[in-house]
């Protein structure tokens, strides 16, 4: 039963915060309904962390569920409600509790009107995000990967900013038709793959743990496995189809970019690990090379793209894309230290990411700009504010002590025995990480002060939330353990099912 | 051919529909209430309804060589009775403030029911012909019902003579199958076509004119010019009866002869339907990207998902004919609360319909729940889950892709992609801020909109999609019984 309460509780807390500001409009009671509701989607997370038991086992037929929920739901297509839990999907909704409140928290000042529709999006789109993550039915993960857009766009659309000149109106629909078509592809493929199984087996099933067991080859796999690359590729995102993420970005309110960047990118990851390759482990391997040629360009073009921006969250923005480069070379390396690696930089990108992005949130409600040419010289205006950005962009390039050090390292060391060229090409995009980390700090903090009119400090609000995500991604830095004991045994079966293909290729 | 009481309780429900019709023309002769006579139709069509549990027993029933009461007539035939009586609703709230004569637009609606009933029920192309008229003709009257407003009547006028057209095609075609097969029933038309192939090319001929009448009934492409300016300058009732009860009865009757005639089984046909599907699908939705008028954009997203829908008769399998019936459904749902919402905002209002969007704008700020619906009805146009349009559009790729019908699958899904983004405008304008406040008159529902039948029905719809898009398992097993035996 705790899965679905798990799945429940955002919504409902949601639907609260909206009916309460239709009753009394202009309170400031649905943030502390949120608050609260998030709060308790992060205790029933942890609980199951400190309850379950994520161990590697053998790798069986049946997935090493830690819990399952299971009612018959279109029963008439072989569809089922099928909610399933392992360590890499607790990891993941544990990182959605936590981003969950820091987005109800940096948007306590910023979001000023309409606050109780604001958060029902905000903890729908959360609820979206967990329902993917728990969804082990083909057709309910789908439902889930699609309904999550629909608050998302009315964040960007409603509480977004204008930047140079486009409305955030635009780029919400930008966002919604790059990733509503692209999920129609993946939907496209989802019902190729179950009607394959069907003319093999006579069983309509939309189940993830029976298809996984579909003997498919040749062209038909190649295309039903591009279908769900393309989907998780545009949310990734993955070079050719970044098109809406700086707007995107750059748009959003901060609560939003917090989460596009935090939780939304992951589903992509998330997705590849748990659906494309398992389901389609041969074509993965051959495709590896093409992946991971992909990602390198992604470091590489994110990086440069990164650095000649001058609107800050764009910047952070195009930084992900450099990011999420080595997430993908990590998962189609396959390697059970790459994945690991993965696992991490995945959670620590979305701590570092969050906390640029909170920064300059906090930058704009003081300077009303995001334009990094009108600021400089902030280092000493602001008080506690520029060492955490300073210990943030640190932690984006890289620097060991953080969790994204441990992130990059694994997945450069786990990939090296499969694709040595691969991993030097890579290695040197994270020199190009210092470059444009460093101009960040150099263009918004260094340099002769453009006016000495007094800046408001941070309040103990922001301060302890800044603080709190430091802490977490300093703690993934020095005991990144915490977090790879529970993904390890989820992680060994990716890797078994992939690895079990390619000595079938050998 | 002796009638037994057995065939006379099939024909009941459209007993009942002619017997309303008489009543109300009656009523209208001796005295004038619009209130009563708004009564008649809706208990009349109430009673329909419920005639048709007395017949489920009996189906499938042939009741003289031209109509077929099987279930698949049946569902369609409740389906177009729920919409009518939608309709009605809608009309009544509309009509309130009309200032003309306001009870003959029930005697229109009843007789274009009863057309669309005889024609989901006919297997025999005289019943065809004779429900496709009896369907269209009061349309026109309907459509042109303000007639003193221009658009209305100008609506009307050309609703007729493209009818007018397509009805010569279809007799046309009509002609050419009979003068080669012998024969009018479906299941004998083209019979012969197997054996001989002397008569192939005359039998294309005639089934490929057959069809073109019905593509211009569904505003297909390239036979959609009429559809934008019908749909606009009708009155939005009808606009609601024009694009749920007169679509759905064209189209099950098109897929019943798809399934059942053999003529239809041509490959070249196939081909030319394909192309059809295509063109409606990329047009309607292009067509609709720049459009400021709501009632306009919906007649253009009526091409497009006619489109969608025709990949199911490409396929012509078991499976199509579920498709049919769940999309029929979860399209007739959508577009009614679409149309309904207009119909609530506009009702107190005198002269043209207020459906230009930018009247919509900041509408939610001002009546949530009336937005609320809307907003479901746009993502239920667009196919977002959790919406009975998903369901709907989820079956269609599911046909598509299972019969192989790539090109029409890529179709469905750049349509999609194009659709997303007139439903997302709509939508996001609803939630907008009103910039100038007073500046331009303010148009709105009446305040008491909720309590009105109209927005119970609005409100109801909305609560269906919904439903039907979270636990569809009903719908599609009440689909799947009804669809069994056809074929």
């Amino acid at each position: 039963m705790m899965l679905p309460l798990l799945l429940l509780i955002p919504f409902v807390g949601g639907l609260l915060c909206w009916q309460y500001e239709l009753v009394r409009p202009n309170t400031a009671l649905p943030r502390w309904i949120a608050l609260a509701t998030m709060v308790l989607l992060l205790v029933l997370a942890l609980w199951q962390w400190v309850t379950g038991d994520y161990a590697i086992s053998t790798v069986g037929s049946e997935p090493d569920w830690q819990s399952q929920f299971r009612i018959p739901w279109i029963s008439f297509f072989g569809i089922s409600f099928h909610l399933a839990l392992d360590g890499l999907s607790l990891i993941m909704i544990t990182l959605t509790g936590l981003l969950g409140i820091l987005a109800v928290v940096c948007s306590w000042k910023e979001i000023d009107h309409r606050i109780g529709f604001f958060h029902l999006n905000l903890m729908w789109v959360i609820g979206g995000v967990v329902g993917v993550f728990l969804a082990v039915d083909l057709f309910l993960f789908f439902f889930f990967w699609e309904m999550m857009l629909v608050p998302m766009y009315f964040l960007i659309a409603l509480w977004g900013h204008e930047s140079e000149g486009r409305s955030p109106v635009s780029a919400a629909i930008k966002f919604f038709i790059y990733t509503q078509a692209s999920g129609l592809l993946m939907l496209v493929s989802i019902l190729g793959l179950v009607f394959f199984h069907y003319a093999q087996t006579g069983v309509l099933t939309f189940d993830y743990t029976v298809l996984r067991d579909t003997p498919i080859t040749g062209t038909m796999a190649w295309v039903l496995m591009l279908g769900f690359f393309i989907a998780f590729a545009v949310k990734l995102p993955i070079v050719p189809l970044h098109g809406w993420l700086p707007d995107a970005h750059a748009q959003a309110p901060t609560a939003g970019s917090v989460d596009l960047a935090g939780i939304l990118l992951k589903t992509a990851a998330y997705g590849l690990l748990r659906f494309a390759l398992p389901l389609f482990p041969d074509t993965s391997q051959a495709f590896a090379p093409v992946a991971m040629g992909l990602g390198l360009v992604g470091i590489f073009y994110g990086a440069v793209l990164a650095f000649s921006q001058t609107d800050i969250k764009r910047l952070i923005a195009c930084s992900s894309i450099s990011h999420m480069g080595f997430v993908l070379i990590g998962i189609y390396a396959g390697t059970q230290l790459a994945l690991q690696g993965v696992i991490l930089q995945m959670v620590a990108h979305a701590f570092s990411a969050a906390g640029l992005f909170m920064i300059s949130g906090q930058l704009y409600e003081r300077l009303h700009t995001r334009d990094m040419r009108k600021m400089g010289g902030l280092f000493g205006r602001l008080g506690a504010l520029p060492g955490f950005a300073l210990a943030f962009v640190m932690a984006s390039l890289g620097m060991p002590g953080t969790g994204n050090f441990i992130g990059e390292f694994l997945i450069l060391f786990g990939a090296f025995d499969v694709a040595p060229w691969v991993v030097v090409v890579a290695s040197f995009g994270l020199v190009l990480s210092a470059v444009y980390s460093l101009i960040l700090m150099h263009r918004v903090y260094w340099g002769p002060p453009k006016a000495e009119t007094t800046i408001a400090r941070l309040d103990r609000r922001e301060y302890l939330m800044l603080l709190g995500t430091l802490v977490l991604l300093i703690a993934l830095g020095f005991y990144p353990q915490l977090v790879l004991d529970v993904s390890q045994g989820a992680m060994n079966e990716v890797r078994h099912w992939f690895a079990v293909s390619s000595s079938f290729a050998g | 051919m002796n009638m037994t009481l057995s065939h006379l309780i099939a024909l009941l429900p459209l007993v009942i529909v002619c017997v309303t019709v008489i009543v109300v023309m009656l009523g209208i002769a001796w005295r004038r209430h619009h209130f009563v006579s708004a009564t008649i139709t809706t208990v009349g069509l109430n009673l329909a309804l419920l005639s048709l549990l007395a017949v489920l027993p009996l189906a499938p029933i042939r009741v003289t060589p031209i109509l077929l009461i099987d279930h698949y007539a049946l569902l369609y035939m409740a389906l177009m009775l729920i919409a009518a009586l939608a309709a009605t609703t809608l009309a009544h709230a509309y009509l309130e403030g009309f200032d003309d004569q306001k009870e003959e637009y029930y005697l229109l609606l009843g007789c274009s029911v009863l057309g669309g009933m005889t024609l989901v029920a006919s297997d025999h192309l005289l019943s065809l012909f004779f429900g496709l008229e009896l369907l269209s003709v009061p349309l026109y009257g309907m459509a042109a019902y303000a007639y003193r407003t221009r658009p209305s009547l100008e609506s009307g006028i050309k609703y007729m003579v493209l009818s007018a057209a397509a009805s010569a095609f279809l007799l046309f075609g009509m002609a050419l199958l009979y003068a080669e097969s012998g024969s009018l029933s479906f299941s004998a038309l083209g019979a012969s076509l197997y054996g001989d192939s002397a008569h192939q090319s005359w039998l294309s001929m005639g089934i490929g004119m057959m069809v073109i009448a019905m593509a211009f009934k569904l505003s297909l492409v390239p036979f959609h010019l009429w559809t934008a300016d019908v749909y606009e300058g009708a009155p939005a009732p009808v606009s609601a009866f024009l694009a749920t009860v007169s679509k759905v009865a064209v189209f099950a009757l098109l897929m019943r002869l798809f399934m059942t005639a053999p003529v239809t089984g041509l490959a070249s046909l196939h081909v030319v339907v394909s192309i059809i599907a295509f063109l409606s699908m990329l047009v309607g939705n292009l067509m609709a990207l720049r459009q400021d008028n709501i009632k306009r954009l919906l007649g253009y997203s009526s091409i497009a998902h006619l489109g969608y829908l025709l990949t199911v008769v490409v396929a012509s399998d078991d499976m199509a004919l579920l498709t049919t019936g769940v999309y029929l459904i979860t399209y007739v749902a959508t577009t009614l609360a679409t149309f309904g919402v207009v119909a609530l905002i506009s009702s107190p209002w005198r002269g043209s319909d207020v459906a230009s969007l930018k009247y919509y704008r900041g509408l939610f700020w001002r009546r949530p729940y009336l937005a609320a619906v809307m907003t479901v009805m746009m993502l239920s146009l667009a196919g977002i889950p959790m919406t009975a349009g998903f369901i709907g559009k989820f079956y269609v790729i599911a046909t598509g892709v299972e019969a192989g019908l790539w090109w029409l699958v890529a179709g469905v899904i750049i349509g999609s992609a194009l659709g997303l983004y007139y439903y997302l405008r709509v939508m996001v304008m609803l939630y907008l801020h009103d910039d100038d406040p007073g500046g331009e008159q303010r148009y709105d529902a009446a305040n008491d909109w909720v309590q009105r039948a109209g927005g119970i029905m609005v409100i109801l719809l909305a609560l269906a999609v919904l439903a039907l898009g979270i636990y569809p398992q009903p719908m599609l097993q009440l689909v799947d019984a009804a669809t069994m035996a056809v074929g």
